[in-house]
């Protein structure tokens, strides 16, 4: 069951869309998932065949469950974790009533330095969705073996099942968001930063591009700032990335999550992937497309894991400046007021000028005010060259 | 085509991005993402639907013309007569 979010800590297979024995791609969707956000199609990340499928539809278990095997092709059969050996359907097949509760992720504890992990048993744990932090090595030097990872996925699969209250998806996806803030401003030291940016220009412009394109390929102006965003990170690497294992690590592709109200409350913020090397239109087209998956409930997997900075605007609510909590693991959220005619000075005169307020909330893990304002900067120069986006 | 014909493909369009709104209970003069929880990515939407239902082109300009549902029905009456 892969972690979708700080907010998710279990999930319930809802149906399999594939069946033992069938040839899998990466990518491909294999099961749609209810959590409290959404419903999400996961995806694979290998190439394969279907050894075995461990979960039965109904059944909700803990992040980091193993929901299937897959024997990958041209490779001998080797990571097989304990709770898969044992064929553990780690919750029992349960109505919403009596879904087993899955206690809140154990949080990070040991700070002191690196977690000494071996590769392949991160790259287990990172599958798993399990903490290193959380584990206890019994290699040399405390290091974490693989059979350290797969004791403390069975550990957690075995976890006593309680009897949550039954709660509607709302209560729930509060609940979630209330759980991933929480831990974002107790974990994470903010700093915020705002600036005013003159979006005369890139109206301009957009109202003429929009003359020259067709009803379904015009742009909304959220697109420019989502463009002008993701290209002034390449210049700020620090703010692209996440804060795992008590160290930054900055991503090389850059994934907007892009923040969408669903309706009846609460948000997600699915990634727009490879946000920077989308052209206007392209984001646009997958902009309206995200919009309207989120709504349905159809976002797949990698789009709620892949997301390496959030941006979120609340303008079309009237309000002026939006000064974000950071979604961990990310490291920056970036936000944007709605527009106002504010009076400026354009060649000695005063005169009215549309303007935004872009926001910056950082982590001080990973960047400072410095550098925070510079990206600002950066991304006003580029909302007045929107020929460039 | 009639004032209804032209309500009932508003409605249809309108179901595209509000799937979950009770059409019998929209205000006629009352702006729609006041009354549907919708924003500029559904009206948006809106729009390319009414595109696609009544086969008109709607300059963006015209766009705020779409806010009511009396608004629509009026623009499209316009537009198909």
């Amino acid at each position: 069951m892969p972690q979708l979010g700080a907010d998710m800590n279990a999930g319930k297979l809802q149906q399999w869309r594939k069946h033992v024995g069938d040839k899998v791609q990466r990518g491909d969707i294999i099961a749609d998932v209810e959590t409290d956000k959404a419903d999400i199609e996961v995806e694979v990340f290998s190439t394969g065949t279907i050894e075995k499928l461990l979960i039965q539809p109904g059944e909700r278990v803990p992040v980091g469950t193993v929901m299937a095997l897959i024997r990958e092709e041209g490779k001998p059969f080797v990571v097989e974790t304990p709770a898969a050996r044992a064929g553990v359907s780690v919750a029992s097949p349960a109505s919403p009533a009596a879904a087993p509760r899955v206690a809140p992720a154990t949080p990070a504890k040991a700070e002191k330095g690196r977690v000494h992990i071996s590769p392949v048993a991160r790259k287990l744990a990172g599958e798993l969705g399990i903490d290193p932090a959380t584990i206890s090595g019994s290699g040399p030097g405390g290091r974490i073996t693989l059979e350290d990872v797969q004791r403390a996925a069975q550990a957690r699969a075995a976890k006593p099942a309680e009897a949550p209250p039954e709660m509607d998806r709302a209560a729930r996806m509060r609940q979630a968001i209330g759980a991933a803030m929480a831990r974002s401003k107790r974990e994470i030291p903010h700093y915020y930063l705002s600036t005013s940016i003159d979006v005369g220009r890139a109206m301009a412009w957009l109202a003429n591009e929009n003359l020259k394109r067709s009803m379904e390929e015009r742009l909304v102006y959220g697109v420019l700032l989502v463009k002008a965003v993701a290209l002034a990170l390449r210049d700020f690497p620090e703010l692209n990335g996440v804060w795992i294992d008590g160290k930054a690590i900055a991503k090389a592709e850059i994934h907007v999550g892009a923040a969408i109200s669903l309706r009846g409350g609460g948000l997600v913020a699915p990634a727009l992937h490879n946000t920077d090397r989308q052209s206007l239109g392209e984001l646009m087209k997958s902009f309206r497309d995200l919009v309207q998956r989120a709504r349905a409930g159809s976002l797949r997997s990698s789009e709620l894991s892949d997301p390496t900075i959030t941006v979120t605007s609340l303008g079309e609510q009237g309000v002026e400046a939006v000064f974000g909590v950071i979604y961990p693991p990310q490291v920056a959220l970036v936000g944007f007021g709605k527009i106002v005619e504010r009076p400026c000075a354009v060649a000695g005169q005063i005169v009215a000028r549309p303007t935004i307020t872009a926001t910056l909330s950082g982590d001080h893990r990973v960047s400072d005010g410095h550098r925070g304002g510079l990206f600002l900067a950066a991304i006003e120069r580029l909302l007045q060259d929107p020929g460039r986006l | 085509m009639t004032r209804d014909e032209i309500r009932n493909g508003v409605f249809r369009a309108l179901a595209q991005v509000a799937p979950e709104a009770d059409m019998t209970r929209l205000k006629p003069n009352v702006r729609l993402r006041d009354q549907l929880d919708i924003d500029s990515m559904d009206l948006l939407n809106f729009a390319i639907g009414v595109h696609k239902e009544f086969k008109i082109e709607i300059p963006e300009a015209d766009y705020p013309q779409l806010a009511t549902l009396d608004g629509c029905i009026d623009y499209i009456a316009k537009a198909k007569a």
